[in-house]
C-alpha cells in the first residue's frame, strides 16, 4: 500500500539515492564523493551513479531544488526559476559591493595563491591591507600558512565558498589566464585601421 | 587642436586631458586604474579627423603621455626602484612590460569574476557553518559485572561519621587565670610560671599566658625570661605593691 516513492522503479541504487538525497539535505556545505562514499557506507563508484541519478530528478526545470557540482563536491540549491522568490526572502550577502579593487585582488588569489598582500600589491601595484582583511571577513579568502622563513607574511587562497559563490567546480574550472583579453589585439587592430586610413 | 582639450571617455575618467593630469597630479584619480592605451588612441583618432599633422600638438601629447606613463609605472611599482636599477634600460623596459602584461591580464581575470558573479545572480543555496563531526568512539575494555557492582557498592556505602570533637575548643575565662595569680601572689612575691600550669591543657596554659600580660599590664607584675624558651619568671611589683596594705607580710611566706 505505502510504497516508497521510487526514482527509477527497482532501479539497485534507490536506496542509496535517497540515502545520498538525506545527506545533501542536512548538509550545508557540497559533499564531495568520498564524503557521500564514506557517510552511506557505500563505494565512491555506486555512489556516483547514484548521483547521476539524483541529478535527473533535481534538474533544473524539473525541480524547484537543483542538484549542482561546486566547490569541490555536491549540492542542493535552488533552482534559477526561483531566484525572484528566494530573493525577496533572502540575500546574498557574501558577494555584496564588491569593488574592482576586490575582483582584481580574489583574481590574483584565484590565480596565483596562496600568496600574501605583498605579493597581491606587487601585482596591482597599490597596497590591499584592507581590501584583503574585507574578502576574509566575506569568507571568500581565507589564511593558509606564511611565507617560509622567520616572520614570513600571511598567506591566502580562496575558499570553497569562493567557488560556491562564483558557481565554480573548482579552481581549476577558472578560465586561463593566458586566455584572457583581447584588449591588446583591440587597441592594435584600431590603430592599424586608424593607420591604413591615413595617407602613407 | 589643444591636448589638453581632448576629450577621453575612459572606465576610470570622462572629460577633458587637462582635467585628467590635474586630478593625478593630486592624487584624486589612482592612476593605476588610468587606461593610457585609451588615451593613445583617442588622441590618435583625433588626430586622424585633421586634414594636416599638427606637430606642435604632437609633441605635446608625446610629452605628456611619456611623463603619465611613466609616473603610472612608478606607482605600480613603486617599491622596487632598486630592483629596476640594477637592469639594462632594455632588460628594464621588458620587465615593465612583462608586469603591465600580467597586471593587465589580472584585471582581465577580475572582469571574468565581475562577470561570472552576475551571470551567478540568480542561484541560491544554503550556506552554514561545516556540520559537527560525530564525537570519536571510545571503546572500553571488556568489564566484569559483578567487579562493576561491587565497586558501585562500595562507592555507595554510607561514609564513617567524621568526628568533630576537635573543634568543640573549650576556653576557660581569663579571670580564672587573674584571680589565681593574684591570690597566688598575695602569698609569694615570686613564682614560675611553668610549674604554675604544669599539668594543664594546652588551651589553659594559653589562657593562663593572656591572664599572665593582663597583669603585667597592669603594672601588678613584671616577667623575666633569660633567654628563649627559658622558664618564666614571675616577680610581684614590689613599687606597685608597697602602697598596698595587705600585702607585706606576704612577701616571704613563700
Amino acid at each position: 500500500m505505502d510504497r516508497p516513492l521510487r526514482l527509477v522503479a527497482a532501479n539497485p541504487l534507490d536506496a542509496l539515492a535517497r540515502t545520498l538525497e538525506a545527506l545533501l539535505v542536512v548538509a550545508s556545505q557540497p559533499l564531495s564523493v568520498d564524503d557521500l562514499a564514506e557517510a552511506a557506507a557505500d563505494d565512491a563508484e555506486r555512489v556516483e551513479m547514484a548521483l547521476s541519478l539524483l541529478g535527473e530528478r533535481y534538474h533544473e526545470g524539473r525541480s524547484g531544488i537543483v542538484l549542482e557540482e561546486v566547490a569541490g563536491g555536491w549540492a542542493f540549491r535552488a533552482s534559477r526559476d526561483a531566484a525572484e522568490a528566494c530573493g525577496r526572502l533572502f540575500e546574498r550577502p557574501v558577494e555584496r559591493g564588491l569593488s574592482q579593487a576586490a575582483l582584481e585582488t580574489l583574481a590574483v588569489v584565484a590565480y596565483l595563491g596562496p600568496c600574501s598582500r605583498p605579493e597581491v600589491a606587487r601585482w596591482r601595484g597599490v597596497a590591499v591591507d584592507s581590501v584583503v582583511a574585507g574578502l576574509v571577513e566575506r569568507g571568500l579568502i581565507a589564511e593558509a600558512g606564511r611565507e617560509s622563513g622567520i616572520g614570513g607574511a600571511v598567506r591566502y587562497r580562496t575558499t570553497p565558498l569562493f567557488e560556491r559563490v562564483f558557481g565554480l567546480e573548482s579552481l581549476a574550472a577558472l578560465p586561463r589566464l593566458e586566455e584572457l583579453g583581447g584588449e591588446d589585439g583591440e587597441i592594435r587592430e584600431r590603430l592599424e585601421a586608424l593607420a591604413e586610413r591615413r595617407p602613407a | 587642436m589643444s591636448v589638453r582639450e581632448l576629450e577621453l571617455d575612459l572606465d576610470a575618467f570622462e572629460g577633458p586631458f587637462d582635467l585628467l593630469l590635474t586630478l593625478v597630479l593630486r592624487e584624486e584619480v589612482p592612476l593605476a586604474e588610468v587606461d593610457v592605451a585609451g588615451i593613445v588612441v583617442a588622441f590618435i583618432e583625433r588626430l586622424a579627423e585633421r586634414e594636416e599633422l599638427d606637430l606642435d600638438a604632437c609633441g605635446e601629447f608625446l610629452v605628456l603621455v611619456a611623463s603619465l606613463l611613466e609616473l603610472k609605472a612608478r606607482s605600480l611599482f613603486g617599491g622596487e626602484d632598486g630592483e629596476l636599477d640594477e637592469l639594462g634600460p632594455e632588460e628594464a623596459a621588458e620587465e615593465l612590460a612583462r608586469r603591465l602584461e600580467e597586471y593587465r591580464r589580472i584585471k582581465e581575470a577580475a572582469l571574468w569574476l565581475a562577470e561570472r558573479l552576475a551571470g551567478e545572480r540568480d542561484r541560491f543555496f544554503r550556506l552554514g557553518p561545516a556540520p559537527l563531526a560525530p564525537p570519536a568512539e571510545r571503546r572500553l575494555a571488556p568489564q566484569d559485572p559483578a567487579l562493576l557492582a561491587a565497586s558501585l557498592r562500595a562507592l555507595a556505602a554510607e561514609p564513617p561519621q567524621v568526628s568533630l570533637k576537635h573543634l568543640e575548643l573549650r576556653f576557660p575565662p581569663v579571670t580564672q587565670f587573674l584571680e589565681r595569680f593574684r591570690a597566688l601572689l598575695k602569698r609569694r612575691s615570686r613564682f614560675d610560671f611553668e610549674s604554675e600550669v604544669e599539668g594543664l591543657t594546652r588551651i589553659e596554659q594559653a589562657v593562663a599566658f593572656l591572664a599572665l600580660l593582663d597583669l603585667c599590664r597592669s603594672g601588678e607584675i613584671s616577667i623575666d625570661q633569660p633567654r628563649p624558651f627559658a622558664p618564666i619568671r614571675v616577680a610581684r611589683e614590689e613599687t606597685a605593691r608597697s602602697e598596698e596594705s595587705e600585702v607585706p607580710w606576704t612577701a616571704r611566706s613563700a
